[in-house]
């Protein structure tokens, strides 16, 4: 699936030590020593060890990992506000280890952009000039950011504090002028360390709904750390997870709920609300007992346990029952959309006695979605443990 | 058995060898300053023509314009009309009690004292907090410089350049410039890492970090070191008077000598009420300036 053309950033053994002779240490974490063990014997803090990533154009890309497990040390490699121990850092394709000084603050103006977990304001600038802090740092003139940037402020709900310094704003309000100062940019890339994380649920939720509704229109490749599986179940395209700076686990948030690599994975996923994480497709049988013939019936009710017919174009009849000449009773149900969330669809599945059918955008039937598989999804694995 | 008085006595040096040193080091510098002191002194000649320019400008000015030229820098400075009449009404005092001509040599010294400690302090703090090797060997020399009896620098800076206003302007720089140097370090250095690290990612350059990020940052402790630079500025002008810097520290050394209490006292308070106006002025200056930390004490 990691197709060459579309990997935007490549990440190769990358290894981060903390401490003042960090190359002398690296033989013995690349031997596969302990961050305790080494911290114990050396006193060198492991960042990171033997990351190897590739993120595609177009993504988001989500880092998860409990605190100090690396995240923040991790996305300060992409834009090299650190460098590593050893490993490489490609993007499209360049080696940025390589970049000399001068391209290297060109890549930041224009490629790449970042929010703060700790916002990282500049205090003595006005909420609207560090709104326009990328491009004026540029050379822009205010004359020329300032309206893009008020609009930008608009947008993260902030009209009317332009002339306010930060430190007159909440902790939330901080955050989302870091937003808007990011987005300002235009950069193709977005780190966002913690980006969310100050904001109360309310607005927490809303950011996150703009975000999606952002990344529909802007295609941009979004980096995005954060400690809560629900963000980034919602956000993920990819997650990735960070334990003790190694790399866990990387796949698709379905992988991570479904199939979880590790205990500290399972722990992570473990109390999830799975029916705001999983959707329709991931719990689907992906069969299409479509009955074109009165004959075949039988043996799809054999088979599959139902059987449907097409009414007219999205819409359907389900049979469970019938005679071995294939006489059976059809009723009309409701079909399902892949994408849905199961949360979105349990009150449809629930009204419906049958198995009911999963119809992709062409609206044709793509599977059917019966309720012992829901049963099964929905059960918390803590509960399984305790059955 | 051999002599134990070390036991008893400290095993100093001989005297003649002592001697033979302090001789030896005093000939050498002597001979440096005879045969570079008319060079060295020529380098200097730019600085002192702009002291005398300063001064005579001060002293030569009918005393209102000067007045209301000061008063008008002060307001402008600080926005308050309590500091501007306070001025005034010491600026008046002063001069009824004739040391209005005093009091402008004074302020001419000081004037261009601080604006050199400025320039040069700046820089070298700026150096320091971008090295740490540059911190450790800068800051032992400011601790010298700092605990050093002014009267001990004096004596080389004194047989280099002789008696004046230029090896005065030096004994008060010497003295008051580790507070700007420390400070404007120690400033840069409390700058949050991840507002620099911010501009750093926005792709800000070294000098865009240092001129639109750190130093403005560092502004109310590099403030702070000016002020203090000032103060200890004013502090020496009765010592520099030692050496011939003509100002309100004279009529202070005369006193001393010839036991004339008021006068001494007068003066005094005169370098008093100069040390205050500065003090305030440059204090709410830098305050007005800092407008963003105003919300940070209820943040
Ligand atoms: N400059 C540094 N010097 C030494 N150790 C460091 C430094 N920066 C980070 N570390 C160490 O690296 C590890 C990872 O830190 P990091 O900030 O990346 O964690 P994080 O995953 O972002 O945690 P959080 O969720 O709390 O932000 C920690 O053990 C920390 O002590
Ligand atoms: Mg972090």
């Amino acid at each position: 699936m990691a197709n060459q053309e579309n990997t935007l950033i490549e990440i190769e053994g990358l290894y981060q030590i903390f401490g003042p002779q960090a190359d002398k240490v690296l033989p013995k974490v690349q031997a596969g020593a302990s961050k305790d063990e080494v911290l114990a014997e050396t006193g060198h803090t492991v960042g990171l060890q033997d990351i190897n990533l590739s993120i595609e154009k177009g993504e988001i890309f989500v880092i998860m990992g409990l605190s100090g497990s690396g995240k923040s040390t991790l996305i300060r490699h992409f834009n090299r506000l650190i460098d590593p121990t050893a490993g490489k850092i490609k993007v499209n394709g360049h080696d940025i280890m390589q970049l000399p000084m001068k391209e290297l603050t060109e890549f930041r103006r224009h490629k790449m952009s970042m929010v703060f977990q700790h916002f990282g304001l500049l205090p003595h600038r006005t909420v609207v000039e560090n709104v326009g802090y990328g491009l004026s740092i540029k050379g822009l003139k205010k004359a020329e950011w300032e309206d893009k940037a008020k609009s930008w402020l608009e947008t993260v709900g902030l009209a009317g504090y332009e002339e306010q310094y930060p430190s007159q704003l909440s902790g939330g309000q901080q955050q989302r002028v870091g937003l808007a100062r990011a987005l300002c940019t235009d950069a193709e890339i977005l780190l966002m360390d913690e980006a969310f994380s100050a904001l109360d649920p309310l607005i927490r939720y809303d950011m996150q709904s703009q975000l999606i509704e952002l990344q529909e229109n802007l295609h941009k490749t979004i980096i995005f750390i954060t400690h809560d599986l629900d963000e980034a179940l919602r956000l993920g395209d990819r997650i990735a997870v960070l334990k003790d700076g190694k790399l866990v686990q990387v796949g698709k948030p379905v992988d991570i709920i479904l199939n979880p690599a590790d205990d500290y994975v399972r722990a992570f996923a473990k109390d999830v609300n799975r029916a705001r994480a999983l959707f329709v497709k991931n719990v689907m049988t992906a069969e299409t007992p479509i009955c074109e013939a009165e004959a075949d019936l039988a043996t799809l009710i054999e088979q599959y346990g139902i059987a449907y017919r097409v009414v007219s174009e999205g819409e359907f009849e389900a049979c469970c029952e019938c005679t071995s000449a294939g006489q059976g009773h059809w009723y009309k149900v409701p079909s399902l959309k892949r994408g849905q969330l199961l949360q979105e669809i349990l009150p449809t599945m629930l009204g419906s006695k049958l198995a009911l059918p999963v119809i992709d955008k062409q609206q044709q039937l793509c599977g059917f979605l019966n309720h012992q598989e829901l049963a099964k999804m929905l059960q918390l694995p803590s509960q399984l443990e305790a059955a | 058995m051999a002599d134990a008085s070390w036991l008893t006595e400290f095993p100093d040096m001989s005297r003649r060898e002592l001697l033979a040193i302090r001789k030896s080091l005093d000939g050498a510098y002597r001979d440096f300053s005879r045969e570079y002191g008319d060079t060295i002194e020529t380098l200097f000649d730019p600085l002192l023509s702009f002291l005398v320019w300063f001064e005579n400008l001060l002293i030569q000015t009918p005393w209102w314009i000067i007045l209301v030229v000061i008063t008008a820098i002060v307001h402008l400075a600080t926005r308050s009309w309590k500091l501007s009449t306070g001025v005034v009404v010491s600026m008046l005092l002063i001069g009824y009690f004739g040391m209005w001509e005093d009091t402008m040599r004074t302020l001419s010294i000081i004037t261009v004292c601080t604006l050199m400690s400025i320039a040069l302090g700046i820089p070298i703090g700026i150096l320091m907090s971008r090295s740490d090797r540059a911190q450790s060997i800068v800051t032992p020399l400011l601790d010298v410089m700092q605990t050093m009896p002014a009267f001990v620098y004096l004596i080389p800076v004194v047989m280099l350049l002789g008696i004046g206003k230029i090896p005065g302007v030096i004994a008060v720089v010497i003295y008051a410039i580790p507070p700007v140097i420390r400070l404007t370090n120690l400033g840069i250095r409390l700058v949050s890492k991840e507002i620099l690290e911010a501009a750093t990612a926005y792709g800000a350059t070294p000098s865009q970090r240092l001129f639109g990020v750190q130093l403005p940052l560092a502004m109310p402790t590099i403030m702070a070191g000016i002020n203090q630079t000032i103060m200890m500025a004013l502090a020496m002008v009765v010592i520099a008077s030692m050496i011939g810097v003509k100002g309100l520290g004279q009529p202070v050394l005369k006193s001393i000598t010839n036991q004339y209490f008021t006068l001494g006292l007068m003066n005094g308070l005169a370098i008093v009420a100069l040390a205050i106006m500065f003090d305030r002025v440059s204090q709410s200056y830098a305050k007005r300036t800092q407008r963003h930390l105003e919300g940070q004490d209820h943040g």
